[in-house]
């Protein structure tokens, strides 16, 4: 065929990524408790949804200039208001807080700010929320947060093992504590479109995560002796051209968004964008590491009989079985392949696989029987 | 499986080809431009996805329904139902008021006390429906009658009582606001009762291309119209100064501003019974020309009209519109017949708007808005530019990217990919769910997803080429390796999606239907469509070598 590939990321990496698992966790858990202190000194800039009041856009009839509207509009007795420019120079976005006197007082308020612009002014926007409706807008943002996570947990534990369920959730926590401390850090608005966005990174980022933790899984079942620690960077070379295909991807899509997309989801797919990111980070350095400090059941051959699609394992010649993983460092290895002991159908498998502890500070799962095979 | 891999049946490539033709078919009528599609057969006219308020413009309000006033108005006719009982049972009482949550009786005797109980009883209403209250607890009716006294009597609402009365209220409100608000039923409003903190006590209204203040004008005014006499025993002025008679109250006058009228509290015929009104010209001797409106009762508030007006000729009765006297002419004649006119200083919009809202009927209670978002046309009009530029850039960029990447295959995952959009589309069109600028948000979105599912299945194939595979069965391991990883995936983005759409609301929600149609046809299209593709291509050019 005359359509060939133009370019080809590298096939096999090697990349110690589970090396700096320590500092990656370190630099995250600074990174939360960040958000945590931030929150409570800085708090977050919450949009008309979560506060409650009245925000309007407004088309002026020559640039406008909000610092000198600032000045004119205070004094009209509505509370604190804001001003921004808000995408093009003659238009703006005014909000101002909730009034006392019901929606009938927040019409005659907004008039009244209407009506102190420069004559001409067109309004092309105009949201008002009661603080009634904005509490029980934080209220299910928060459910639907944590429901969110509370779902993937149980699915992901369904699919594979607790421990897999927990390291994704904390990757997932991770990410939008992240996302929120860098909005109360530059002061962004915090709206319902950024809740979406929050829930969104949720999808992405639990994506990213669980295709690599299929393919530790995978691993787990094929190298049977390799080390954790061997095994997990494996596994996250070996996924490393998807992840960067596509992220690739979704930044294409979300970058035109952002540039063309408008001012009024710009928030939105600038939470889009630093959460693709900060997923795909947790996924690599957060989500797979944390199955080395919780440990994981490393005998899955009773799921993978109990599994086991008709042709796919078998269709593999057997190779002959290599060297011990303590001997043989997967990273060091030309071949990952060399690990692979039984590809053959796995009659004499031992029992829980005692894997050296030392290289990797891998604990074998006390107390967990051998063969417990299922979910699948 | 993996021999199954790259073969199809012949109904199950048929099937595939047919889902992505017809999707694609679906989803024209929403990029072809609207001069276009009007001029269009109107079989030919399939169904656009509607397009949300902030894509076109329009007005979104929600409203609280006054769940005390509508409380206050039972009790109200609690009260006079259970004069009417005793009267109608001949049981003196000295006195029924209302304290509280509850009526409270007070009977002359005693001895009566179980006569009344009976009769009273009747006044509560069993509630039908104990699936959605519950059954437990409540007596099954709407109110508790009891005497924990003799000669007490206390009639109080129960909860499931009041929580039916809330609910009823909302969906006749919906009907009520819809005739108002859509006379034509031309607007594609949407007008649906929305659950608050204390069950579905509001209603969210949303009309693309009206103004908020043209809307709130129309839902606005309660239009309660009633009919009742004119107490002219003593004037409104002594009414004022030495208390107002037990049976009697004071309304403003709405012709002479800053006067009262005192009327009669029994209702003649009250705006329920009307079933016709439209704007007209007084018909009076005297009337120049003036703007009325005529309206017309059904046979019950006919014959209730007629007999009052026969026995009261010569005595003012009064228009009432929302406790206010419109106008209180004197009877000269009984009214038989059941029609009549409300005359009063009216311009033609008001006539329009009074007519209108008679016609429409009262709302059962006063609604206050919680929350008002409008959009004007031209934003959204950008926000649609914006979108689809921002859409055919991103779907360009991503294009490229993946040709480039993966040669031939990377054609096909973009083939995959309109038809992923395009099924998203003819989705949106046909469920009639509505694209909100989230939404193309969403859409975006799923690019990334759908692509992730084919990246997964050719970086696979790469991998199963480099342990020396042979061309056929190296496709056929990743496609098969791939697939668990991105049901996977698919799956938990999709309860993602899910929760999102069940606990999301407006623009979450608009988000979370455009994600989940995504991911469901991603996964359609990664599982089938690219497959086909795959193996249509292998068996027509029986290549030897594969660049991927």
């Amino acid at each position: 065929m005359l359509l060939k590939p133009l370019f080809r990321l590298p096939q096999k990496t090697n990349f110690h990524f589970v090396k700096y698992f320590r500092l990656c966790f370190a630099l995250s858990i600074i990174g939360i408790v960040g958000t945590v202190v931030l929150l409570f000194t800085h708090g977050l800039n919450f949009g008309i949804d979560f506060k409650g009041g009245t925000l309007m856009q407004v088309q002026t009839p020559t640039a406008a200039e909000a610092a000198k509207l600032r000045t004119t509009l205070t004094h009209l007795g509505v509370g604190e208001i804001q001003i921004q420019n808000f995408g093009k120079a003659d238009e703006l976005l005014i909000r101002f807080p909730e009034q006392e006197g019901g929606p009938e007082a927040q019409k005659v308020a907004a008039d009244k700010v209407l009506a102190a612009l420069p004559e001409g002014t067109k309004e092309l926007r105009r949201e008002q929320v009661g603080s009634t409706v904005s509490q029980e807008l934080i209220n299910s943002a928060i459910w639907a947060l944590v429901l969110t996570n509370l779902g993937i947990f149980a699915y992901v534990w369904f699919r594979f093992e607790w421990q897999f369920a927990l390291g994704a959730v904390i990757a997932l926590v991770h990410d939008v504590m992240l996302t929120i401390g860098l909005w109360s850090l530059f002061e962004l608005d915090f709206d319902l479109t950024i809740v979406a966005a929050l829930l969104t990174i949720l999808g992405y980022s639990i994506n990213d995560t669980v295709v690599i933790y299929d393919r530790i899984r995978e691993n787990l079942r094929r190298y049977k002796k390799m080390p954790l620690r061997q095994l997990l960077d494996l596994s996250v070379n070996e996924t490393m051209s998807r992840t960067i295909m596509t992220v690739a991807t979704v930044l294409m899509a979300l970058i035109p968004l952002y540039i063309f997309g408008g001012e009024v989801i710009r928030g939105f797919t600038f939470a889009m964008i630093f959460g693709t990111l900060i997923g795909t980070y947790s996924s690599v350095y957060i989500a797979a590491p944390f199955l080395i400090l919780i440990g994981v059941k490393r005998d899955w051959s009773g799921v993978e009989k109990a599994s086991a699609k008709p042709g796919a394992p078998a269709a593999k010649p057997a190779r002959p079985a290599a060297a011990p993983a303590e001997d043989r460092p997967a990273v060091e290895s030309s071949d990952a392949a060399a690990f692979e002991s039984t590809d053959a159908p796995e009659v004499e498998t031992p029992a829980p696989a005692r894997v050296a502890s030392k290289p990797s500070g891998y604990r074998p799962p006390a107390g967990r029987k051998a063969g417990r095979g299922k979910r699948r | 499986m993996s021999a199954f891999t790259l073969h199809f049946s012949r109904w199950g490539a048929v099937a595939t080809i047919l889902i992505s033709v017809a999707s694609v078919i679906f989803a024209l009528p929403n990029v072809i431009p609207i001069s276009t599609y009007e001029s269009l057969p109107s079989w030919a006219q399939l169904p656009r996805m509607p397009l949300g308020l902030d894509l076109r413009g329009g007005t979104h309000l929600l409203y609280q329904i006054d769940t005390t006033q509508l409380k206050k108005d039972w009790l109200q006719s609690i009260q006079t139902e259970s004069r009417r009982a005793l009267s109608e049972a001949r049981i003196a009482h000295s006195g029924v008021v209302i304290a509280g949550n509850q009526v409270r009786v007070n009977l002359r005797d005693p001895a009566n006390t179980d006569a009344a109980l009976t009769k009273l009883k009747t006044l509560a209403q069993p509630l039908s429906s104990s699936l959605l209250t519950g059954s437990g607890g409540d007596s099954g009716t709407d109110l508790s009658v009891q005497s924990t006294q003799p000669g007490v009597i206390t009639l109080e609402p129960t909860q499931a009582g009041v929580q039916r009365r809330i609910e009823n209220a909302i969906s006749r409100s919906i009907e009520v606001i819809r005739r108002r608000v859509d006379p034509q039923g031309t607007t594609e409003a949407t007008i649906q009762a929305q659950g608050g903190a204390s069950g579905k006590d509001r209603i969210l209204i949303q009309v693309p291309g009206l103004a908020p203040d043209e809307v709130k004008t129309r839902v606005g005014t309660t239009a309660k119209l009633t009919f009742q006499l004119v107490d002219t025993s003593i004037s409104p002025e002594e009414a004022k100064d030495h208390g107002v008679p037990p049976d009697s109250q004071l309304l403003p006058d709405q012709e002479r501003p800053g006067q009262f009228v005192l009327v009669h509290k029994e209702v003649i015929v009250s705006g329920d019974d009307l079933v016709n009104a439209y704007a007209g010209y007084d018909n009076r001797a005297g009337g120049v020309g003036e703007r009325a409106v005529d309206f017309e009762f059904n046979s019950r508030g006919a014959s209730a009209f007629a007999r009052v007006t026969r026995d009261n000729i010569g005595r003012p009765f009064a228009i009432i519109l929302d406790g206010k006297v419109i106008s209180a002419p004197v009877i000269r004649s009984e009214i038989p017949g059941g029609r009549g006119q409300i005359t009063g200083n009216f311009g033609v919009e008001e006539t329009n708007r009074l007519a209108l809202l008679l016609r429409s009927g009262a709302l059962p209670a006063a609604l206050s808005i919680i929350e008002e978002r409008s959009v004007g046309p031209s934003l959204g009009a950008d926000s649609i530019d914006a979108g689809s530029i921002a859409a055919a850039v991103g779907f360009a960029a991503v294009s490229l990217f993946m040709i480039s990447a993966y040669g031939l295959f990377g054609l096909f995952s973009v083939i995959a990919l309109a038809v992923n959009i395009a099924i998203i589309m003819a989705c949106l069109s046909l469920f009639h769910a509505t694209l909100t600028m989230p939404g193309i948000a969403g859409i975006v979105l799923t690019m990334g997803v759908a692509v992730d599912a084919n990246v997964l299945i050719y970086e696979r194939i790469r991998e199963e080429l480099r342990t020396g595979r042979g061309m056929i069965s190296a496709i056929e391991a990743g496609f098969d390796r791939a697939y668990a990883t991105i049901i996977d995936s698919h799956l938990t983005a999709l309860l993602a999606a899910l929760i999102l759409y069940a606990f999301g609301s407006g623009t979450v929600k608009g988000f979370a239907v455009t994600l989940s149609f995504g991911i469901v046809s991603s996964l359609f299209t990664a599982i089938t469509l690219t497959r086909l593709m795959v193996s249509t291509w292998l068996r027509q050019t029986r290549p030897t070598v594969l660049h991927i």
